[in-house]
């Protein structure tokens, strides 16, 4: 009920585990530091942008400050491109040396686009052809997240469950792996990481029962180094010896069998469709686990592990560290694969390092990133259906009159399926220490059923409407202040926000909204100080680099799509309610604003002459 | 209702005439075999050669039945269409309550849809649900838009009341959509 009580309760039993004695007192009269990201996972910038996230902390901030809150509103554009494809253009274009690359939604082309000549012609093409039935499969559009760049390759990953590996320089195919069977329902939508020399994939398809895993691959040779699955015996999990939890709840043998009713493991989701992050100095990589399935939380009593939660894990074997289960036994479809961001910072006096992640829950997760301990949750958006996280024993206290019942309709739940916010990442700068988190303000009523299992098919077993939360905007853009645990400043948008954001040296805020406004905030006081509409609606990853000619550029994807723009992608029929697992409820009018597209479009200030 | 035709049963020369009187309660379930249902039996297209083709008994049968489409509107659940085109508003799969069919909306056209499945997403269901289970998912398909009988269609819905019933929906015109997926229509 009483979150604040709560969350205080909670950070006490914290202060008196974390420190020493004497150490309180003297903590609180110290003015706090800022909260700054891993060094060893963020190098200074290059001005490239050669992974999703910019750098292995996931800050998705540039150190580039040409375009700054005195010169943004000269900004125009510089060049554009259009991807040839209308679906939802999730990804984030990559710049290394004087080429950019982009990658559509399906048919999964890779485009590489030479900057160095007027207009960024294209340098090549590559098209791999993926099979077209994964469409049926692909929950929520045919969206692909991005492309990694390594050692002279670009690996991409496409949506009928294929990795492949192509030469930067010529667009020639070097290695294909089949990872994915979509006749279990598989897909792959995710951005692959590459981890000393290791590319590391998820599946998708936590909606039709399938089984989630991680797996990597040899950079080299596209051979399988080696695969965890999210349920099932340790073994599969790769659970031995160096398996070290913070809490008690998330020790035991088996716990990913013996959490389910018999073999409901088998078909019990835990993706990892989301975000990787990876700490060079204690060489751990920290990846989400998405939903169990079904949605329908009574067909699945138990714990289910290890779907929802953190693992942290050895990128050379795979074997677990730690794992924390952030919504055990889910009720939502709360996938837990949002964004990492790795900071050190003060927590009750004392440098941490940490990893923080604002959950689909509602809840700004700081863990400390050796151990799984929580350190705090705090809401940052409306949350009806918890209280707030138990800090000694890590538990999310549920309310109990929102938890979904066969044969009910359980009305006004907030957050959604989607959640306070989805996969679309957060950027965090060095200079404010804010965290710049692009969220959602909406609430569902919901209704269980019995799910058939059926591969191939869904396998969700809930119906559900969504509708704007209160106050009645549907997106927010809130300013996170890590250290003080709240939140700086925020700014209130009419649809519900799907793009990334991304955060510069300029001290500004780049981010899209679902109508297809480009918008830059300053990073200080939320103030908006530029903005262009593009062609469709915005639900990419912007970033900034330095081109050839030395000048700062900034680049998003437009094209409305994902689980949110499904309604203008797919023509759904607004008249019903529950179209798109109960989105288009809530986004009905967005065919109104918007339509389909697919443009890249880049920006720049006029050059100098 | 079954006791008076049990006892007429008892006299031989009645009894013919006593299960006839019976027929009204007749639902075969299982139904009987009705001819042939294979891809030559549907086109894709308007334009034919010569005369069309009398309609299909078939529609009759299953489009004017409330019974038949009661049950396709339950087996519609049960074998996850719903999952993918929700309650006809459309998720995955389109919309099948609005006026834009891809690959035909006559009840062969939907039938042969579910058995062979589509390029671009739908799945085959063929030799998985019962051929006359398939007429009447066909049938209370064709009820999402208001195209059967408004005596026969389904006059409740069974969970979250998402939508008015099929009773209550709007019959729409059927047009043609261009087949060709997402790259043509936004559509599979």
């Amino acid at each position: 009920m009483d979150v604040t009580r709560v969350r205080r309760t909670g950070a006490v039993f914290a202060l008196a585990l974390a420190l020493p004695a004497a150490a309180p007192a003297h903590a609180q009269d110290a003015a706090p530091a800022k909260a700054v990201p891993a060094a060893s996972a963020s190098p200074p910038d290059d001005g490239e942008w050669a992974m999703p996230a910019k750098n292995y902390a996931s800050t998705r901030y540039s150190e580039l400050d040409e375009i700054n809150t005195g010169t943004v509103r000269d900004l125009q554009v510089a060049f554009t491109f259009s991807t040839g494809v209308d679906r939802g253009q999730e990804a984030a274009p990559l710049v290394v040396g004087n080429t950019m690359y982009i990658v559509t939604p399906y048919p999964n082309r890779l485009f590489a686009l030479d900057l160095t000549q007027p207009g960024a012609p294209l340098k090549w093409t590559f098209d791999p052809k993926p099979a077209a039935s994964a469409q049926g499969v692909a929950c929520c559009d045919y969206v692909n997240r991005g492309v990694a760049f390594a050692d002279g390759r670009v690996f991409m990953n496409t949506l009928d469950g294929q990795t492949i590996a192509v030469e930067a320089g010529t667009g020639r195919e070097v290695w294909r792996t089949k990872l994915g069977d979509i006749n279990k329902g598989e897909t792959i939508t995710m951005a692959p990481l590459v981890v000393k020399g290791k590319v590391l994939v998820g599946n998708s398809g936590g909606e039709f029962g399938v089984r989630g895993w991680l797996t990597a691959l040899d950079a080299g040779t596209g051979k399988i180094v080696w695969k965890a699955y999210n349920t099932g015996p340790d073994s599969d999990v790769l659970i031995g010896a160096d398996y070290k939890p913070f809490y008690d709840k998330e020790k035991g043998k088996d716990l990913g069998v013996t959490t389910w009713p018999p073999n409901a493991w088998e078909i019990g989701g835990g993706t990892v469709w989301g975000w990787i992050s990876y700490d060079p100095e204690l060489d751990l990589i920290y990846h989400g686990t998405a939903n169990p399935g079904p949605w329908n939380p009574e067909q699945r009593p138990g714990d289910n592990k290890w779907t929802g939660g953190i693992f942290a894990r050895n990128p050379d074997s795979g074997q677990a560290r730690w794992f924390y289960q952030v919504v055990p036994h889910d009720l939502y479809d709360h996938d837990a694969i949002n964004e990492l961001i790795l900071l050190d910072l003060p927590v009750n006096g004392t440098m941490r390092k940490t990893v923080v992640r604002p959950e689909r829950n509602g809840y700004v997760y700081v863990l400390d990133r050796a151990t799984g301990e929580v350190l705090s949750a705090d809401p940052y958006a409306n949350i009806n259906s918890s209280t707030g996280v138990d800090l000694k024993t890590g538990e999310l206290a549920m309310v109990e009159a929102k938890a979904p019942k066969m044969g009910k309709v359980v009305r006004d739940i907030c957050p959604t399926a989607p959640g306070s916010k989805d996969w679309n990442p957060s950027s965090f700068s060095p200079r404010t220490g804010l965290l710049y988190i692009p969220h959602m303000n909406l609430c569902m009523d919901w209704q269980s059923a019995e799910a058939n299992y059926i591969a191939g098919t869904p396998y969700i077993g809930a119906e559900v409407r969504m509708f704007a939360g209160p106050g009645g905007h549907r997106g927010e853009l809130s300013a996170w202040d890590p250290v003080k645990r709240a939140k700086a400043w925020s700014v209130k948008e009419d649809f519900p926000l799907w793009s990334g954001t991304l955060s510069t040296a300029g001290d500004l805020v780049f981010y899209g909204t679902m109508e297809g406004w480009f918008k830059a905030l300053d990073a200080r006081t939320g103030e908006e100080l530029w903005r262009f509409k593009t062609g469709s609606g915005i639900i990419g990853q912007p970033i900034a680099y330095r081109g050839p000619d030395g000048r700062e550029y900034v680049a998003v994807l437009s094209g409305v799509g994902g689980w949110a723009g499904a309604v203008v992608v797919g023509n759904l029929d607004p008249r019903d309610a529950t179209a798109a697992k109960g989105f288009v409820n809530a986004v009905a009018d967005l065919k109104d604003k918007t339509t389909k597209g697919g443009t890249l479009y880049v920006f720049a200030l006029p050059s100098k002459r | 209702m079954s006791s008076p035709c049990r006892r007429s049963a008892s006299l031989a020369v009645l009894a013919v005439l006593a299960l006839a009187a019976c027929d009204r309660e007749e639902r075969e379930p299982r139904g009987a075999p009705v001819g042939e249902s294979g891809p030559g039996a549907i086109a894709q297209g308007t334009l034919y050669a010569g005369e069309p083709s009398p309609p299909d008994p078939r529609r009759q049968e299953y489009e004017g039945n409330a019974y038949h489409l009661a049950q396709g509107k339950q087996l519609y659940v049960w074998f996850n269409c719903g999952t993918c085109h929700a309650n006809g508003g459309g998720d995955i799969g389109p919309p099948l309550m609005d006026d834009s069919w891809i690959y035909g909306d006559s009840l062969e056209n939907i039938f042969a849809t579910i058995v062979q499945g589509r390029p671009n997403g739908m799945p085959s269901f063929r030799n998985k649900i019962p051929e006359t289970q398939i007429w009447e998912i066909a049938a209370y398909v064709r009820s999402m838009s208001g195209q059967t009988p408004t005596a026969a269609s389904p006059g409740r819905n069974d969970s979250l009341n998402a939508k008015p019933a099929e009773q209550r929906t709007p019959k729409a015109e059927p047009k043609q959509s261009t087949p060709g997926g997402p790259q043509v229509e936004g559509r599979q």
